[in-house]
């Protein structure tokens, strides 16, 4: 049943609901399905909603992507324990290969795109999902993922480098897959 | 790569997180490092292909509508009934995305196509342009100043020149990626307009100018030499074709 009283439901209606969209997004990317999506996000809406009372007021839609993110690394961990532990081999991904003119060339297309998007580990494409897609700023994202703001930086960095990898050397896919 | 600050400082530069004063370090780094000019080209237009693709799920009315019945029913809702059709109509949206690349394949060397396809890389590029700070690595109207930097970036020379006296005035130059291919821009105010010329060198015969439309942005296209000019802008045709003659003269 509801959590809520009528009033924190309206509260929750006119504060959480907007960021629908915006939760089913990220949990769709870190989750690579939409089927999967839907029932996680539902989840942790419905968590969110248990959770509202502890919500303090700010940024609404960092706290329930906050909510999204744990919500979907418990669902990996129980369905899919290989995928969340899987991380990017820097040194063996450390290649020439993506230049600026065939990182172009590979972004034509969607389904190359999301191809490339979906070979990243999960916490690369969270950030990078959070930043490119969702606009979100260093602050909302170290809050959104729990890492210090000041690694922030350096962490979207890697990640932009490894799409890059991934988007012109189909090697860095296999090594992940 | 060999600039470290392409794994570092751009990142927060293009992100518009840096402070006021690491972010005017980072604007003179740009003057004279061709690296991280190049890599904060390819970010852009990663960025942009990311946010235009469009890879952006939006959520099923029917999750919006789980939630809301739960809200305010106090009824406790299970996973999704409509599960089985979801993946129904995925698997008959896959098959519509493999059945338009069938279709669309043989199109892709088609010449119109290869038009078509720059004309609209060219206008993207534009529009990525027209947002704050993106117009221009170099602002200079001093044409010497913008030909010198441009040396060693890209590998073909290109007359720079400054149309003040004809209504077209100088603001500045930059590199942009267009179809995969590194060019060179050079940007002009033209009363309240903004027109970019993105020029690159070319091995193709020499054709008659061409022009277009595309999303309210007018376009020109010419060659000269071994060269290929495009002006985009959004003001009138004749206004391009008349930056045209004063390039070709």
């Amino acid at each position: 049943m509801s959590d809520l009283d009528p009033e924190d439901g309206l509260r929750f209606e006119r504060l959480v609901l907007p960021h629908v969209d915006a939760a089913f997004n990220f949990a769709r990317w870190l989750l690579r399905s939409r089927a999967d999506a839907e029932d996680v996000a539902q989840e942790a809406l419905l968590r969110a909603c248990r959770f509202f009372r502890g919500f303090q007021g700010g940024d609404a839609r960092a706290w329930l992507l906050q909510i999204v993110r744990n919500t979907c690394y418990s669902w990996l961990e129980k369905n899919r324990p290989r995928e969340s532990m899987v991380e990017f081999d820097e040194e063996l991904h450390q290649q020439p290969l993506a230049t600026p003119e065939s990182i172009a060339m590979a972004v034509e297309g969607r389904e190359r795109l999301t191809r490339a998007l979906e070979t990243l580990p999960p916490r690369y494409r969270g950030l990078l999902v959070l930043r490119e897609l969702e606009g979100c700023s260093y602050k909302e994202i170290a809050a959104i993922t729990s890492i210090p703001l000041g690694t922030v930086m350096s962490s979207l960095s890697r990640a932009r480098r490894q799409l890059h990898c991934a988007l012109v050397n189909p090697g860095c896919r296999e090594a992940i897959a | 790569m060999s600039c470290d600050l392409t794994r570092s400082a751009l990142h927060g530069y293009f992100d518009g997180e840096l402070s006021a004063a690491s972010n005017a370090d980072f604007k003179r780094h740009l003057q004279h490092c061709s690296d991280c000019v190049l890599e904060l080209a390819t970010q852009e237009f990663v960025r942009d292909s990311l946010q235009r693709a469009p890879v952006y799920a939006f959520a099923p009315d029917s999750l919006k509508q789980r939630v809301r019945a739960h809200l305010r029913s106090g009824v406790r809702t299970d996973a999704s009934p409509q599960r089985l059709i979801w993946k129904w109509l995925a698997a008959a949206a896959a098959l519509l995305v493999v059945a338009l690349l069938v279709w669309r394949v043989p199109n892709v060397h088609d010449d119109d196509d290869y038009q078509a396809g720059l004309a609209a890389g060219i206008v993207d590029a534009h529009v990525r342009s027209l947002q704050p700070g993106h117009l221009t690595n170099v602002d200079s109207a001093d044409q010497h100043t913008v030909k010198a930097w441009f040396d060693g970036k890209v590998d073909f020379v290109f007359p720079v020149r400054d149309f003040t006296n004809d209504g077209f005035s100088l603001l500045g130059g930059r590199l942009d990626i267009v179809q995969g291919r590194t060019v060179a821009v050079l940007a002009y105010a033209r009363s309240g307009h903004v027109v970019n010329v993105f020029i690159w060198s070319t091995r193709e015969p020499e054709e008659s100018a061409r022009a277009g439309a595309r999303l309210g942005y007018q376009w020109v296209a010419w060659q000269k030499g071994n060269m290929e000019f495009c002006a985009v802008s959004d003001a009138a045709p004749a206004e391009l074709e008349q930056l045209h003659r004063l390039f070709a003269g």
